[in-house]
């Protein structure tokens, strides 16, 4: 079973029903001990990453998400979900995150390419493979929507899986371990986005095996 | 590269689809879903949902609209229509939309704006202009309430503050240029796209694959919106891709 984990800030409905459709069992949840019977875990998010901190630390969640990284449980994080799982971010004053995977979150530099780019990076976006990895297998297309203002900075070139370019490399699929992120909604992202979901699914579904 | 996206536009009353959906082959073609669907299968890049509803209740079933076409589709849409407070853009987004988009309300009362950025992030907020060239300004004037009312409001002027305020895309629709299919007013495009930093929806006017082609070359545009020729069937949304590409214009 796959929890997704409900801390108020997420858009839980797409993500689960996604899952209804791929006849995965699910559950959402902020109750730790509900979230203790899965054997694999979603991390959505939309909204800022401050607030999702402190709700995240304040519910005890946050301690949680790291005990899951401790484990051999497979954890997604999506769009904020992901973000969260670095160091910190600048978004709205600095705030620390889940420090899970190395790296900072920083806006979209408007300048970085040859002309003015628009913030939000709003739209469909090519990916490039930068590292192998099960959630990558077997991808039907290259595109996935993308709708953000802030991306990671990581010096760490092994937990970038994928990225998309939009003036600088914009990490859209990051993972080490049994931890793993995606900056787009991957069940927004149509073809390639249910693949990356499959994908996930299957490493849940290895692990309780 | 970040790919030029092609938008449908439905009206939606009371739940279902209404204006002009000359579908054959579905079995309903007022059901949301199903039209949903149908435009992602032919490589629509986003939808865009307008409530028109005149009633509470209207704006209520507009939830489980969203619902069904969260549940069941895998691209991404904006809602938009009578969308006035922060409860309403929760209830709406909560649903499963990925983005609200905000017109009068926005004018009236523009802290809503940034509200709505500080709660979801700014890429969730879309503020919708309406805009008609006024004379008198020497420019175009925004107006209100389905372009019934007009406002203090120079155009870009008026994009300037919405991203300020929180904006993170602007749907730009030229009132001079809706409905007459002789192609999207570029000037307007392009004034407000080089003169804000978020991503800016053209609208009004779609004729034919041209008009889109010059939306994104003479417009500036990064995303172009239409809805009666795709509704009549008068060209495609892969027609639309297919002849953008031969141009070498970057779509999905």
């Amino acid at each position: 079973m796959i929890a997704i984990i409900d801390y108020g800030m997420g858009n839980l409905y797409s993500v689960s029903k996604a899952l209804e459709r791929m006849n995965v069992e699910y559950t959402i949840s902020n109750d730790i001990d509900v979230l203790n019977e899965a054997s694999g875990y979603i991390l959505p998010g939309v909204g800022s990453f401050k607030d999702a901190m402190s709700i995240l630390n304040e519910t005890g969640l946050a301690q949680f998400v790291k005990d899951i990284a401790e484990s051999e449980k497979p954890l997604l994080g999506i769009c904020l979900g992901m973000q969260l799982l670095f160091e910190q971010s600048e978004e709205n004053g600095l705030a620390k995150g889940l420090s899970l995977l190395p790296g900072n979150v920083v806006k979209i530099p408007e300048d970085a390419g040859e002309e003015k780019l628009k913030v939000p990076h709003m739209g469909w976006n090519d990916l490039t493979i930068k590292n192998e990895s099960p959630l990558l297998e077997n991808l039907e297309t290259n595109f996935a929507y993308f709708v953000h203002s802030y991306y990671v900075k990581s010096e760490e070139a092994e937990v970038i899986l994928a990225t998309a370019p939009y003036g600088v490399d914009v990490p859209a699929v990051v993972g080490r371990g049994n931890v793993f992120g995606t900056q787009f909604h991957p069940e927004k992202s149509s073809g390639l986005g249910l693949s990356i979901l499959q994908n996930f699914i299957k490493m849940v579904e290895g692990e309780k095996r | 590269m970040i790919t030029k996206r092609i938008i449908p536009c439905l009206d939606v009353k009371d739940g279902r689809v209404v204006k002009g959906i000359q579908f054959v082959g579905l079995r309903d073609a007022g059901d949301p879903v199903e039209l949903a669907k149908y435009y992602d299968e032919e490589g629509a890049d986003e939808l865009v949902f307008l409530d028109i509803s005149a009633s509470h209740e209207g704006r209520k079933t507009m939830v489980d609209v969203v619902e069904q076409v969260a549940g069941q589709l895998a691209i991404p849409f904006t809602v938009g229509g009578g969308i006035n407070t922060l409860e309403d853009m929760k209830k709406i987004l909560r649903a499963g939309a990925d983005k609200v988009s905000l017109n009068t309300a926005a004018v009236v009362n523009p802290d809503v704006i940034t509200e709505g950025a500080n709660f979801f992030g700014s890429q969730c907020i879309v503020v919708a202009i309406d805009a008609k060239f006024d004379e008198t300004i020497g420019s175009w004037r925004v107006y209100t309430h389905g372009g019934r009312t007009a406002t203090d409001w120079e155009v870009v002027a008026w994009a300037k503050e919405a991203v300020r305020r929180g904006a993170g895309e602007i749907l730009l629709t030229s009132m001079d240029s809706d409905g007459e299919k002789n192609g999207f007013n570029n000037a307007l495009n392009k004034a407000v796209s080089e003169a804000v930093s978020v991503p800016v929806i053209a609208s009004g006017g779609a004729g034919n694959a041209e008009h889109f082609f010059a939306a994104f070359e003479e417009g500036k545009a990064d995303a172009a919106l239409a809805a009666s020729i795709f509704h009549y069937k008068e060209t495609s949304v892969k027609q639309v891709k297919d002849y953008l590409k031969s141009q070498g214009v970057n779509v999905r």
